[in-house]
């Protein structure tokens, strides 16, 4: 083990009551996100693409399950990152565990 | 100038490029050598993880893979990409906050046992070598076809630039590389696929084409096909012929395993803070993401093109590009009927099929059926070229952390100075380059089919251990060993029965639950997370001072430290 020094003060009551919290928070944004990625993937671009695929995307003459798979779920996971990277940063503030001053 | 003669260039100052990146980035620490010394900017590591991501088998293979798969070839697609949100939510910020040199590192100090890091070692290893063979024969495939030097010396070549560049710079030269690389490659891909897509349906934008009208025929491309494929009798192309639980399977597997990939998890070491990392994962999908929603649009065009510029035409009068690469072998005329004219024609139809047409061809000979001028073909040369070697290069630094830093400093060797540390990560550089050209060279003939498996091995040995090592403090070291070992048995048993063993009973009928070998990962790391978790249960729980270090990587405050405090 390293010395006191380097050890954040995980043993105050308050901190830690704070860290579970923020914890907590985080669990919550990862199942929400994690939801979503699951239904634009999974859901729209396999378990239900055949039932998709009656519709066309408006204005083109793609099938929308096929299109799911192959374009729409991929745009999803790179905005899915970025609400995750926001909220994150939010959060961090929020409870003072962000890494404002340190680089 | 000609074709040849620009392709010279272009691969020359390309090389050239990397090799005085190599040159200033040279590395002077351990910290250097294995992660850049955490100073890489979150949207360089982006483009250096979308390099090391994007294989010879992304740039070269992929849309001609799904050219012929149509909808099934969404598995790689989805796969490839939702890995990458795994990463995001789930491991960078917390393995980059542990601050660990590799990924056996943070198994070994996780599960406080030297037995779990060097399992860890194995099937970092195991993975990394069935993936580096496949990219030092792509590099020698690029090399024999563009500039018609022997296959075995296009390897010797592109050995000698890793070599300078992975052994002098480790990570920070391969860091560094890759962002090159990364432009190179997507330039390579994008000039053609925007050309094609302006030949074929007028719109500049390949995504947009993909849903656009044939400017030939007046019908959305798409439909166009479909009614192509009806007549022809082949497949469809929008509805596929796999089963949805294989398919589901399929993409979970590719997914997990991408996110439990050695060579991508240690991309996000090499940033400065947890917040760094949680951003530079959304810039690599987002730069991934330009080449993967431009391949499918890509396969559309190629398969619109193909039909039309060679069904039921004379012989005689074929476009010359498909005259060039028939010299090749890659395309192949049978006149069964002999009547002179190509019959292009799938399994549901009352003709006999004429012609065989490798699927790597589409994207290498895109700039050929676009009429690109001859920079052109240089270009994608050195972009197929970028590809293989950026993710050849990242493996590479896998390997030989795994041996200098895992095996010799942290199990075996502790009282190594530095010094000593960093001419050992060198050497094992080296040796790995040498290994992988050796492969490259003379290719087991399993090489293709092991490079698939490697994700579910990676999914079902990695990934459960990390993400349970972060998510439950009750996690023990017994739990996570037997996880590890059981899922990756399981997963490299079941792909050796159905490929090597019984290789005749490899197919929908006799596999388990109809799930492919390509799938099976996916079972084999929910028999991970089961198994681990039981035992976890039966065993003590982790000692008080890893039940802290897991309080510490949780939060983002204080990232660099958390490591030492495990020590």
């Amino acid at each position: 083990m390293a010395d006191a020094r380097s050890r954040p003060s995980v043993t105050d009551p308050a901190t830690v009551a704070r860290h579970a919290e923020y914890w907590r928070r985080n669990l919550r944004y990862l199942w929400a996100l994690t939801a979503v990625w699951f239904l634009v993937s999974y859901g729209c671009g396999i378990i239900f693409a055949d039932a998709l695929n009656a519709y066309r995307l408006p204005g083109t003459g793609l099938p929308l399950g096929f299109w799911f798979a192959q374009q729409g779920a991929i745009y999803v996971f790179v905005i899915l990152i970025f609400v995750y990277v926001w909220l994150m940063n939010r959060l961090d503030r929020e409870f003072e565990v962000d890494e404002g001053g340190e680089a | 100038m000609t074709v040849q003669a620009w392709t010279f260039l272009l691969v020359a100052a390309s090389f050239a490029l990397y090799i005085g990146i190599a040159i200033w980035s040279r590395a002077s620490s351990t910290k250097d050598f294995y992660v850049a010394g955490t100073g890489v900017s979150p949207l360089a590591n982006g483009m250096a993880t979308a390099a090391d991501w994007m294989s010879a088998a992304s740039f070269i293979s992929m849309a001609g893979l799904i050219s012929f798969m149509g909808y099934d070839g969404s598995v790689y697609l989805l796969g490839w990409t939702g890995g990458y949100v795994l990463l995001a939510l789930m491991l960078a910020p917390y393995l980059r906050k542990y601050g660990a040199f590799t990924v056996p590192d943070f198994v070994g100090d996780r599960y406080y046992s030297r037995f779990a890091r060097i399992v860890a070692v194995v099937c970092a290893i195991f993975v990394s070598f069935t993936y580096v063979a496949g990219q030092m024969r792509g590099v020698g495939i690029v090399f024999g076809r563009f500039l018609e030097v022997d296959v075995n010396v296009g390897v010797g070549i592109g050995m000698a630039i890793v070599f300078f560049y992975a052994v002098l710079g480790g990570m920070k030269g391969i860091t560094y590389t890759q962002v090159a690389q990364y432009c190179v490659l997507i330039f390579a891909y994008l000039v053609p696929a925007i050309f094609l897509s302006i030949l074929i349906t007028g719109n500049p934008v390949p995504q947009l084409g993909f849903g656009g009208v044939e400017q030939a025929s007046g019908i959305p491309l798409l439909e166009r096909i479909e009614g192509l494929h009806r007549e022809l009798g082949f497949a469809s192309y929008t509805n596929g012929t796999k089963s949805t639980l294989d398919v589901f399977f399929i993409t979970a597997a590719l997914m997990v395993g991408t996110a439990g990939l050695p060579h991508v998890i240690i991309r996000f070491y090499t940033v400065p803070r947890v917040r760094d990392a949680r951003i530079s994962v959304g810039w690599a999908l987002l730069f991934i993401s330009l080449l993967y929603t431009t391949a499918p649009a890509v396969a559309v065009f190629a398969r619109a093109n193909l039909i039309n510029s060679v069904q039921d035409v004379p012989y005689e009068q074929v476009p010359e590009w498909f005259t060039n690469w028939e010299a090749t072998g890659l395309v192949r005329f049978d006149d069964a009927n002999g009547d002179g004219r190509i019959q292009y024609v799938g399994p549901e139809s009352s003709m006999t099929n004429e012609l065989t047409v490798d699927r790597d061809i589409m994207v290498l000979a895109n700039p050929e059926i676009a009429n690109l001028p001859g920079w052109v073909i240089g270009l994608v040369a050195a972009g197929g070229l970028a590809a293989a070697l950026s993710t050849a290069a990242g493996l590479l630094l896998v390997i030989s952390s795994a041996v200098s830093h895992d095996l010799l400093k942290r199990s075996f060797r502790p009282d190594i100075t530095e010094k000593q540390e960093l001419l050992a990560a060198r050497a094992a550089a080296g040796v790995a380059v040498v290994i992988a050209g050796y492969f490259g060279m003379n290719p087991p003939g399993f090489v293709a089919q092991v490079v698939a498996f490697a994700f579910g091995l990676a999914a079902s040995s990695f990934f459960p251990a990390i993400i349970l090592g972060i998510f439950s403090k009750r996690t023990s070291r017994e739990g996570a060993i037997l996880g590890m070992i059981l899922g990756i048995t399981f997963t490299a048993g079941y792909i050796v029965y159905f490929n090597f063993v019984r290789p005749e009973l490899n197919n929908a009928g006799h596999w388990w639950f109809g799930i492919s070998p390509e799938g099976i990962g996916t079972l084999g790391m929910l028999l991970n997370f089961a198994v681990t978790t039981v035992v976890s249960y039966l065993t003590p729980p982790p000692p008080p001072q890893v039940q802290v270090l897991v309080d510490l990587i949780r939060v983002p405050r204080g990232a660099g430290q958390a490591h030492e405090l495990s020590i």
